[in-house]
């Protein structure tokens, strides 16, 4: 690696850096009870929950922490979480 | 040296300054007033109130360190900034110095001298300056005005240069240069536009390419950065003489690049020194040399980057080394210039004795008398062998 | 799954280095949801600054500058001057993301020259109510009576001896056309009133509270849960001064006691566990109820 004069850095670059490695318990969605309403993606301090396909919406493991606010405030409770097996 | 084409114009040394600055096309000041540095920030709000800044984004701050940070964001934005400060105002920015200087934003601030407090006094020497020896900006020291204005496209043409990248201090001695009345040569804009070009960058703050700047290094890495630093003052050492010429050819005026000689071939004793001293040493030498004293001056225009070679080549001849110094080291009673003169013959084969005086401090001040006395003990020491410790010259030891 | 690329991603990026439940990662997202990505964003050192740019890694997608401490309304100025200078100005929006240290203690000064100097910047204070960054040192964000590692409680003490010094009210007397208050438990509040002070000409500042799991000591998952506690309470309104007048306050439906807010956190216990902490209790709740008078915050 050679070292950008300033120390400047590209954007959007902690990509490379999996957090999921911190999580003791996982977000598991029982979609029966979703209601598509997105707060659980607005509300994720680590930006991995995303719209998927039909509208429902998915995790990517690669970065979430387990921290359980998605969980906490879902309002239908649609999120569980569960002990992360590793 | 010099070689003055141009028409000569009776202005303040501040006022020569600030013209030399808006031939440069700022694009972002910041000021903040402090003695003796303020005629420079108020000949530029002049210009800025008559709209002869172009575009510029004349600031006035609420303290120097935030004139220094505005700059910084400034400069990361593309922005070619100036500043003016002095003393405790450049004391303030101490902090932010080192920023600039490690996040490669090539600044240009001009240094009247000044003594720092306490006790106050708003009068000139150069501790303030050599204080900020080791923040990482390039440092350049004028004798005169017209040599401070014509620093300041230079300073500009070596700061920004891809290769450098470092921030640059112009330091004149305060009152005694920022204030006096002489003949300047004023930067013609047509010729300082056809010197220095457009300030560049590779990297800017721009939505358009969003980069980060100013990162956190770990130890993994932080060494590296500051060592890149040091390869950027490299690259200053390697053009401050070609841009020197440069100027010299454009303008018609030159003073040395990182150094300058005065009757040094054949002197026996060397004086060096920085600022505005120069000119009573090298009217002292004159006279000594009548007396049959072989005197010569080596000037240090360069103190950061420090021109080791050229100044190893400069001193190989000498019998003693005389260093006068505007700052003192306290505990170790030892002026900058003295240390790094004697750090610079180290590990050389001379063993040339040097003696340090410190002089001037706090405004007092510089008679030619002085400095006969000094190149009179010299010559002494140098015929007896004896040794002298650094030490003031102009020190009223009856009231210690 | 979605693939991620450096163009497709978030302007705030994953794999920032924030604690779980990090609210100072919440806010920032809310805050370049709100303004976009045509911005150039100033952030001052702390723990923003650390979890998001370790070199040679950042997490921001959208251009971003560090510089010091206690600078960063300078900095600001100075962007926005350059882009003047430079006739880049356009959309551009400038914008500080600071935390409490750096805004109501070290950087008041640049922040108040900023601000008096008229820069058309958006300054914005993630104020998580302590020095987090360093080990949860009180700052003069602090609130009354909380305990951190520098207003510990203890024989002669009750936490912290000095109440929360009230900077959108010093920027309000600065003549900002738009001061608002706000807190990450309200995601669309903080986005709303982020648009609206990036959008209103001047210096715009909005001051946004901000539960950190860590130095207040409760679970990872209850930041949003804290946050409401605290608007709910009375202790954190949510406020909009334009040009000077109040023109928006947040009411609280039924208003509830501040000892719901108090227990669910580590630097409130004390107040549980000691004699004297009945008392401050009380003083807290009189602060509470002093904000719901004088700002009319229930319904």
């Amino acid at each position: 690696m050679r070292l950008c004069i300033g120390g400047i850095v590209e954007p959007g670059t902690t990509l490379a850096n999996k957090t999921g490695g911190w999580r003791s318990f996982k977000p598991e969605y029982h979609y029966e009870r979703c209601t598509k309403c997105g707060l659980c993606e607005l509300l994720c301090p680590e930006s991995c929950v995303a719209r998927g396909d039909e509208g429902y919406y998915e995790i990517d493991y690669d970065y979430c922490k387990g921290c359980g606010i998605c969980a906490h405030e879902c309002p239908t409770g649609t999120i569980e979480m569960v002990l992360e097996v590793k | 040296m010099s070689e003055l084409k141009a028409e000569l114009k009776v202005v303040e040394g501040s006022y020569a300054v600030a013209h030399a600055v808006k031939t440069c096309h700022p694009d972002v000041i910041a000021a903040y007033p402090i003695t003796p540095q303020t005629h420079i920030a108020e000949n530029l709000s002049q210009f800025n109130a008559d709209g002869e800044l172009g575009n510029c984004e004349y600031i006035t701050v609420e303290s120097e360190f935030s004139a220094l940070s505005t700059l910084i964001g400034a400069s990361a934005t593309g922005a070619r900034t100036y500043a003016s400060t002095a003393s405790q105002g450049l004391a303030l920015m101490h902090e932010a110095l080192f920023n600039a200087a490690g996040m490669r934003l090539p600044i240009v601030m001009t240094v009247a001298n000044r003594a720092l407090s306490a006790p106050l006094s708003i009068w000139n020497d150069q501790q303030d300056s050599i204080a900020q020896r080791d923040v990482g900006w390039i440092q350049l020291y004028a004798e005169d005005p017209q040599e401070a204005a014509d620093m300041t496209p230079q300073a500009y043409k070596i700061s920004e240069d891809r290769d450098v990248m470092t921030p640059a201090m112009i330091c004149f001695d305060g009152f005694i240069l920022t204030h006096v009345y002489e003949p300047v040569a004023l930067l013609e804009e047509e010729l300082t536009d056809e010197f220095l070009p457009p300030f560049n960058p590779e990297h800017i703050l721009d939505p358009k390419n969003p980069e980060t700047f100013g990162a956190f290094a770990d130890p993994s890495i932080y060494t590296e950065f500051r060592y890149m630093q040091e390869l950027g003052m490299r690259e200053a050492l390697k053009k401050i003489d070609p841009v020197a010429e440069e100027f010299r050819e454009i303008y018609g005026r030159y003073y040395g690049g990182l150094l300058d000689e005065y009757r040094l071939d054949d002197a026996e004793i060397v004086l060096v020194a920085m600022g505005s001293i120069i000119g009573t040493i090298k009217d002292v030498i004159d006279e000594v040399r009548r007396d049959g004293i072989k005197a010569g001056l080596l000037k240090i225009r360069s103190f950061r980057p420090f021109p080791l070679d050229a100044v190893r080549k400069a001193l190989k001849n000498a019998g003693i080394i005389v260093t006068l110094d505007k700052n003192i080291s306290i505990g170790k009673c030892e002026g900058a210039l003295c240390t790094e003169i004697k750090a610079a013959l180290y590990n050389t084969r001379l063993d040339t004795p040097v003696v340090g005086y410190m002089l001037g401090h706090g405004g007092r001040d510089v008679p030619p008398e002085i400095i006969k006395k000094i190149i009179n003990k010299a010559t002494r020491s140098m015929k007896d062998g004896l040794t002298i410790e650094s030490s003031y010259a102009d020190l009223k030891e009856e009231f210690v | 799954m979605n693939q991620r690329s450096p163009k497709t991603q978030p302007l705030f990026a994953p794999g920032h280095r924030g604690c779980a439940g990090c609210c100072n990662a919440m806010a920032v997202k809310f805050i370049l949801r709100a303004i976009g990505s045509d911005c150039i964003v100033a952030t001052p050192t702390g723990c923003t600054e650390v979890f998001s740019t370790p070199y040679p890694e950042s997490a921001w997608n959208v251009p971003w500058i560090h510089s010091l401490f206690d600078n960063i309304a300078a900095v600001s100025s100075g962007i926005e001057s350059a882009l003047k200078a430079l006739g880049r100005e356009g959309e551009t929006k400038v914008v500080t993301i600071a935390g409490d240290g750096a805004t109501v203690d070290i950087g008041l000064q640049a922040l108040s020259g900023a601000f008096e100097r008229g820069h058309n910047i958006t300054y914005i204070c993630i104020d998580n109510e302590a020095y987090m960054n360093t080990g949860v040192q009180r700052s003069s964000g602090t609130p009354y009576a909380a305990s951190t590692t520098t207003s510990p409680p203890g024989k002669r003490s009750i936490g912290n001896p000095l109440g929360k010094k009230n900077v959108p009210e010093i920027m309000v007397a600065h003549g900002s056309p738009y001061v608002a208050t706000t807190s990450v438990a309200y995601p669309k509040d903080v986005m709303r009133k982020v648009k609206k002070a990036v959008e209103t000409r001047g210096p715009t500042y909005v001051h946004i509270q901000a539960p950190c799991t860590t130095g207040w000591g409760f679970d990872t998952h209850l930041t949003v849960e804290i946050g409401k506690l605290a608007v709910k309470t009375g202790l954190w309104p949510l406020l909009e001064i334009t040009n000077g007048e109040i023109t928006g306050v947040h009411r609280i439906r039924k208003k509830l006691p501040v000892e719901e807010y108090l227990r669910r956190q580590r630097r409130y216990r004390h107040l549980f566990t000691t004699p004297e902490g009945e008392e401050v209790i009380r003083e807290l709740q009189e602060i509470a109820d002093r904000n719901a008078e004088h700002y009319e915050l229930e319904l």
